[in-house]
């Protein structure tokens, strides 16, 4: 069987003879990958203008909608909390704005159920730019109107790195669901 | 991608109870985080103990990134030293030429200066800094303008002591843990910076606008003596810096003073030095309300 098709007993997630999925890794990389998203924006030195995007954020944002159901309603909690120890802004505000985002997203995803990418990656911008001038207003400082000005190119750059950011969920689930060697 | 069936609950108890729990919990979870934020809102520093720790966690980590930042960004300044070399050594020696000159000026103004404070009897001891460490990260995707040190109370690190570069000032400690602490960057919307003009004593303040720009605000309005490429250096009131360190040139003028540039650009900057608070006692006077007396 093998010598006329060699993925004839595989399928995308590996072999299916012998091996079987991990429950640890399909559990955790979700989560884990959310983690280092938040603290990922802490090893740049950008003095000039906030330009990194929130990837703890988008990626939150990704795996709610290119994998719906995987993260409970409530991951906004746990999630945006550990956002708050390395974010910079007033702690609490994870924790708000990440439990509103996935709230909002299940009232849309009521509204409607079948959609598109497009569609999906209007959702993400349009959350993503409500999060960030929600940064703006709530970030403890006086919101000046030079702030706001020099919010746009992260807007922006956040906006343009959600699609890429989605292949790289779709990437990270097939990594989740993929079958190991089992004794 | 399409809609997973979980919202529907069926007749299974245990999946209707499971579904209501969650949204309940949701709810919850936002209602909290709006306490919470509320809460550092009017306690700023109520969760610096947890930040502290988070930071102290990563910053093996972020101290190893630093390393390679500074290594790959010398090796890139290497690289593109070699583009333009003839035309840039020449202007390098006719800058040089005029350097040379300066300094020597310079020299005769600083043994003037020593024998005029000789006359006065002050003296003028060389200040030491309580930490020398790497600027290991900042809170790059927020508004708000934090950096992290990567030296902590286990340095001698304290609350509201300045923070220099080679340069120029960068900032002041704003929260410390066991080997980290976290600064307020004077670009910040919230640092405030009483500043002189060095070639005369012009005072103001410089404010952080959060766009990577201070704000020169002139203490004596009138007419505004100011022009484009005025180096500002700290004046030491409030008592927190040293005065004479350079802060800020100036880049645009406005109605009310102008804008300025920071000298020192944390993004460029390497090692920075944890000074002493310049007047601990000044500081206190300061923070004292008028109506309660300072106890000596």
């Amino acid at each position: 069987m093998e010598r006329i098709d060699p993925r004839a007993r595989s399928d995308a997630y590996g072999n299916r003879i012998n091996r079987s999925h991990s429950a640890l890794l399909a559990n955790i990389v979700p989560w884990a990958s959310i983690l280092l998203g938040s603290i990922l924006p802490l090893f740049f030195i950008a003095s000039a203008l906030p330009i990194m995007p929130p990837v703890g954020f988008l990626l939150l944002l990704g795996w709610r909608l290119v994998r719906p159901g995987l993260l409970p309603v409530w991951a906004g909690l746990p999630l945006g909390m550990f956002d708050d120890l390395f974010s910079g802004q007033p702690f609490g505000f994870g924790i708000l704005t990440w439990s509103l985002a996935l709230i909002a997203i299940e009232l849309i995803e009521t509204r409607l159920p079948w959609r598109s990418f497009w569609q999906d990656w209007f959702t993400a911008g349009i959350v993503t730019t409500v999060y960030l001038i929600a940064g703006w207003l709530l970030s403890g400082g006086s919101p000046t109107l030079h702030s706001l000005v020099a919010l746009v190119p992260q807007l922006v750059l956040s906006i343009l790195l959600f699609p890429v950011l989605a292949r790289l969920i779709a990437r990270l689930d097939q990594f989740r669901l993929h079958r190991w060697k089992s004794l | 991608m399409a809609p997973t069936g979980q919202r529907r609950s069926g007749y299974s108890r245990r999946a209707q109870y499971n579904l209501f729990t969650g949204y309940i919990i949701a709810g919850i979870g936002a209602l909290i985080g709006a306490v919470l934020l509320a809460l550092s809102f009017f306690q700023p520093q109520l969760f610096g103990g947890l930040r502290g720790a988070a930071a102290d966690t990563v910053s093996p980590a972020t101290q190893t990134s630093a390393t390679v930042r500074t290594g790959s960004k010398s090796i890139w300044d290497s690289v593109s030293g070699y583009y333009r070399a003839g035309s840039k050594n020449a202007e390098l020696k006719r800058e040089m030429e005029i350097a040379r000159i300066r300094l020597a000026e310079a020299a005769a103004v600083k043994s003037e200066n020593q024998r005029l404070k000789a006359l006065l009897g002050l003296q003028d001891g060389d200040v030491k800094p309580v930490a020398v460490a790497r600027l290991v990260g900042s809170t790059a995707s927020s508004t708000r303008r934090f950096a992290y040190v990567g030296a902590g109370k286990d340095q001698g690190v304290e609350i509201g002591m300045p923070v220099r570069s080679p340069r120029g000032v960068v900032g002041r400690v704003l929260e410390v843990a066991n080997d980290s602490a976290r600064i307020l960057l004077l670009t910040d919307t919230e640092s405030v910076l009483p500043v002189r003009r060095a070639s005369d004593e012009t005072v103001a303040f410089a404010e952080g606008r959060g766009d990577g720009l201070l704000r020169i605000r002139l203490i004596n309005l009138g007419i505004n003596p100011l022009e484009v490429g005025d180096m500002f250096v700290t004046s030491g009131a409030g008592g927190f810096y040293r005065p004479g360190a350079a802060v800020a040139i100036l880049v645009e003028k406005t109605d009310d003073g102008g804008l300025a540039r920071m000298v020192s650009d944390p993004a460029a900057t390497d090692f920075v030095s944890v000074d002493p608070i310049f007047e601990p006692e000044a500081v206190v006077a300061v923070q004292t309300p008028a109506e309660t007396e300072l106890d000596e």
